[in-house]
């Protein structure tokens, strides 16, 4: 500790140059801040996804639909504890922009399967009570400016016809990075307003699994009871699923990894040669620091302090930045929510300051090696 | 008691014996001390003088632990430095020597008291401590109202005189000085020679001071010549012993 003046005194040195660096660890952790932001956007229902929940679609394809009555067979199998359903609408608010997934659920068992939303008893009576009702997600109500008791009128794209809806619930997520940008009807109202093939049909079913019950023989005990039957089905848990959705999306990991990769390299190689010209640059002074008896480690750790100080406090920075302009960014991108795990937060300093270290490593070496003799005679 | 012959005198702290030390350029091999003697009593102030390139920096960074002899020893204070590794050494030199250059050689980023409290860092001493024998030097030196000044807003004496107040703040065994007056005008240089005269006189320290300014060198003990790699007493010297 005693020796913070002398680190914090070296980073002061050059003013300018100091802030230049910190500035470009800060833009680059911005950068990876807004990366990982986006990434959990696209993936934010495996991040999500409940490990105890499995979803059943077709075989053929999640756009090909499955009987109804499948719910009570299902209800049946062993280790199975609930069942819910619902349907893919694809409507469309205003505008084709304004994307939002609404799903037409059955209501009578949607809020069950999904605790994770928070649902006020009295809002939830209300859409029971209400056939044109809706749930909207917190987020989503804010973006259009939606309050209980509006009416919603969405285009139907799959179903013809300007739709319908009435706000009676606002549901939370109770954790952070919950999507609340969902928009939920009753299916019954599809039925009775949507076209005769739509009747007992639903998109896919979720289904959730006793505690302790092994998932992965659920699944398979599923897939094999409807077997051979018109409508066979694939079972995967939530998380799997939700990532092989993902995938549709492009393969957007890549991008963010290459893009990452790039910018942490560029980083290395700036700062790597800033602190290599400020050691030579102080040369004498690392000697005559040997010479009053700081040892060869000490010169070492000093650069390496100075270096990592330098990183940590730009990293912090531009992560906070970052953290700080996501919620915007969820506004700015309907149907996404944009939001900064902690995890990454910690991820993104880490990387900080591991490029702070490996910058100052090869300068750390030299005023390490440096010889007192040799480099107070070369002034 | 000064002596060149290699007999040996009682009270020594520095002690060196047929010192050797060779430079290798390329093919060129240039014996620069060859089988010097050297005895220096405690509280002695002692002056070498010899031309340029006659090995004079070389003879002070060897007794400072900063290099080492191709042959030859050097005890300090019965520590034999040529036996030391260079981790010891290093610690060693934090202990028992303190460095006077002729550049001052002060840190810029640090203020005088910054300056001078680096030595102390290496030792125990608490902050209030450290403190303490901050001031304590920088007052000695007179510059007691500049603690927070930074070396460029002090002149080349004031700075020299910080640089001095570091050499003896953790007191160490003796003071190294390679021309330390030899970048400043007259009457700097005879406020460092003062100061210097009064740690030998009044403090008791062991001063080796190179110069090449015979004014300089008639404020220590001894004079002492370095020529053709050894050390002679200089004539007045010889003839006053
Ligand atoms: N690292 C080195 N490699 C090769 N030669 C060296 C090295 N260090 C010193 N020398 C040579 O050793 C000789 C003595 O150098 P030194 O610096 O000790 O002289 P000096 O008496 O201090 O001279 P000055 O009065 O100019 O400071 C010189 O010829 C110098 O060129
Ligand atoms: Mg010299």
């Amino acid at each position: 500790m005693k020796y913070l003046g002398l680190v914090l005194a070296n980073v002061r040195r050059k003013k300018t140059r100091t802030l230049l660096t910190v500035g470009s660890f800060a833009v680059a952790l911005f950068l990876f801040g807004l990366l990982a932001a986006i990434h959990f956007a696209f993936y934010q229902g495996v991040e999500v996804a409940g490990a105890d929940r499995l979803v059943v679609i077709n075989r053929v394809s999640i756009i090909q639909p499955l009987p109804v009555s499948y719910r009570e067979r299902l209800l049946q199998l062993a280790g199975v504890q609930a069942v819910t359903s619902a349907n893919w609408f694809g409507g469309v608010y205003q505008d084709e922009r304004n994307f939002f997934p609404q799903y037409a659920v059955d209501h009578e068992s949607y809020r069950g399967m999904f605790s994770e939303f928070v649902i006020p008893d009295e809002q939830w009576q209300a859409f029971a009570g209400d056939r044109q009702g809706c749930v909207v997600g917190a987020a989503l109500a804010q973006r259009y400016g939606w309050k209980l008791g509006d009416r919603i009128p969405i285009r139907g794209t799959i179903f013809p016809g300007i739709w319908e809806f009435n706000v009676r619930a606002i549901y939370r997520g109770s954790r952070p990075g919950d999507d609340e940008g969902q928009f939920w009807f009753r299916r019954d109202y599809l039925e009775e307003r949507g076209p005769e093939w739509i009747k007992g049909l639903v998109g896919w079913y979720i289904v959730r699994v006793g505690d302790g019950v092994d998932a992965a023989a659920v699944s398979r005990a599923i897939d094999e009871r409807f077997a051979n039957s018109p409508f066979e089905t694939k079972t995967e848990p939530e998380r799997a699923f939700a990532a092989s959705f993902a995938k549709q999306m492009g393969n957007i990991e890549a991008l963010i990894l290459i893009i990452g990769g790039v910018v942490f390299f560029t980083l290395l190689l700036v700062t790597g040669n800033t602190q290599a010209l400020s050691v030579r640059e102080r040369t004498t002074e690392l000697a005559v620091l040997k010479t009053l008896g700081f040892s060869d480690r000490f010169a070492l750790l000093l650069v390496l302090s100075e270096s990592v100080l330098v990183a940590g406090v730009g990293g912090l920075a531009g992560i906070t930045a970052a953290k700080l302009v996501t919620p915007a960014l969820t506004q700015a991108l309907p149907g996404f929510t944009v939001f900064l795990p902690t995890w990454d937060l910690v991820v993104g300093l880490f990387l900080a300051l591991l490029v702070g270290l490996a910058a100052g490593l090869l300068p750390a070496v030299s005023a390490m090696r440096l010889r007192v003799v040799d480099a107070l005679r070369r002034v | 008691m000064v002596r060149v012959d290699g007999e040996d005198g009682a009270e020594t702290l520095i002690r060196v014996r047929n010192l050797d030390k060779r430079y290798q350029r390329g093919s060129e091999e240039i014996h620069v001390l060859q089988g010097l003697n050297l005895d220096v009593g405690r509280g002695e102030f002692v002056a070498f003088m010899g031309p340029s390139g006659s090995g004079k920096t070389t003879l002070l960074n060897l007794l400072g632990g900063l290099d080492v002899p191709s042959a030859g020893s050097i005890t300090v204070d019965g520590d034999e430095l040529t036996r030391m590794s260079a981790a010891k050494l290093t610690r060693w030199r934090a202990r028992h020597v303190g460095f006077i250059f002729q550049m001052y050689n002060l840190l810029p980023v640090l203020t005088a008291f910054g300056n001078v409290e680096l030595p102390l860092l290496l030792t125990r001493l608490d902050r209030a401590q450290r403190r303490r024998q901050v001031e304590t030097a920088l007052a000695l030196v007179g510059l007691a109202d500049r603690m927070d000044h930074f070396p460029r807003q002090l002149s080349g004496g004031q700075e020299q005189r910080v640089a001095i107040a570091r050499a003896i703040v953790a007191d160490p065994s003796f003071l190294l000085c390679d021309e330390p007056t030899g970048d400043l005008d007259r009457a700097s240089a005879g406020e460092i020679l003062d100061l210097l005269t009064a740690l030998a006189r009044e403090y008791g320290k062991t001063i080796l001071m190179v110069t090449h300014d015979p004014r300089a060198a008639e404020r220590a003990d001894c004079v002492l010549h370095l020529d053709k790699g050894v050390l002679v007493e200089a004539a007045g010297e010889a003839a006053r012993a």
